[in-house]
């Protein structure tokens, strides 16, 4: 009896430790979604460029969509960039942007330069839209399923480990 | 004096330096000491340990100005709390729900508080154990007798 108190705080000590180490090297502010597995939000958008059309609900049912939250502010964004745009040459899925209080002029020069990999793109000026998904900082990625169900969310840029490592593999599990 | 008095009296009825700003304000005093009340209760989710009543994040404004258009929608509190939270998790709230996940949070202290008060119980029972005397037995008596020399 008395040998296990003297090893309760090495135990304890332990647990802590472990705890410690599993926490070691995520990002505190990457936080879970509410919206996993639930339909995606209703929201409607405008178009943002002129001959790609806008984005609202309805538009994310019957195939397996990207939906990107960017802005030309945003300079993470830029990180991600040639990411969609080399998924976008693959053809693999249908990427859909929402364009966060950006303005239009900004966000069309942003797109022009770095060039265009989005299908549809909405405009949140006022990103009532984003508080819809949930969203608490640009960039941010969702996969949507062809129920039109929010199956992943990413949280920051999206490198290109992600893309090979989750979002390519869900993708394809989800087009099956 | 009376200007000490004055300054005492500006100094206790001083309201905390709210973030929310005039433009936000509703003009209805109960429908805004509502979404104050709200506002108290929402994470920032950029700064993460602050209300949004208290953030100057661009995304706090959104959600304070959200809240206030919800309770003149008609909402009562816990239904903009919940309109709030379907969008943004649980971890929006300030205040963590009561759920079987979050027990250990809620009671873990007292839990903690417990265990301890129990091992300084066992401690001081045991040290009392310890120092209990013993009185002498007519034997030892004796002994103690003879050393000392016979005296009483």
């Amino acid at each position: 009896m008395r040998r296990l108190l003297y090893i309760l705080p090495v135990v304890l000590l332990g647990l802590v430790a472990v705890l410690a180490y599993l926490r070691l090297g995520k990002d505190p502010s990457i936080l879970p979604s509410a919206l996993i597995d639930r339909p995606a939000p209703e929201f409607a958008l405008p178009p943002l460029l002129d001959g790609v059309p806008g984005l609202a609900t309805a538009d994310l049912k019957g195939q397996v969509a990207l939906v990107n939250v960017f802005a030309s502010w945003c300079a993470p964004c830029r990180v991600e960039h040639p990411v969609f745009l080399r998924l976008k040459e693959e053809g693999r899925v249908a990427i859909y942007g929402i364009n966060y209080k950006d303005k239009p002029e900004d966000a069309t020069a942003w797109l022009q330069r770095l060039g265009n990999p989005y299908t549809r793109i909405g405009a949140d000026r006022e990103g009532r839209a984003a508080i819809e998904w949930g969203v608490y900082g640009v960039p941010e990625t969702f996969v949507i399923d062809r129920e039109g169900r929010i199956r992943y969310r990413h949280v920051g840029p999206v490198q290109p480990r992600d893309l090979d490592e989750k979002i390519l593999p869900l993708l394809r599990e989800l087009q099956k | 004096m009376i200007r000490a008095l004055a300054l005492l009296l500006v100094l206790l009825t001083a309201t905390p330096a709210w973030t929310v700003e005039p433009d936000e304000i509703l003009a209805d005093p109960a429908q805004e000491a509502r979404a104050r009340e709200v506002g108290q209760e929402l994470r920032c989710l950029v700064c993460q340990n602050q209300a949004i009543d208290d953030s100057n994040a661009p995304l706090a404004r959104d959600l304070r100005i959200l809240v206030r258009e919800r309770i003149k929608a008609g909402d009562s509190n816990a239904q903009v709390m919940d309109f709030v939270v379907a969008r943004y998790g649980d971890f929006v709230r300030l205040r963590p729900p009561m759920r079987a996940e979050t027990y250990l949070l809620w009671f873990g202290p007292a839990l903690i508080l417990a265990i301890a008060l129990s091992a300084l119980l066992l401690a001081l029972r045991r040290r009392k154990a310890a120092s209990r005397t013993v009185p002498l037995d007519a034997n030892e008596r004796a002994r103690l007798d003879k050393i000392l020399g016979g005296e009483p």
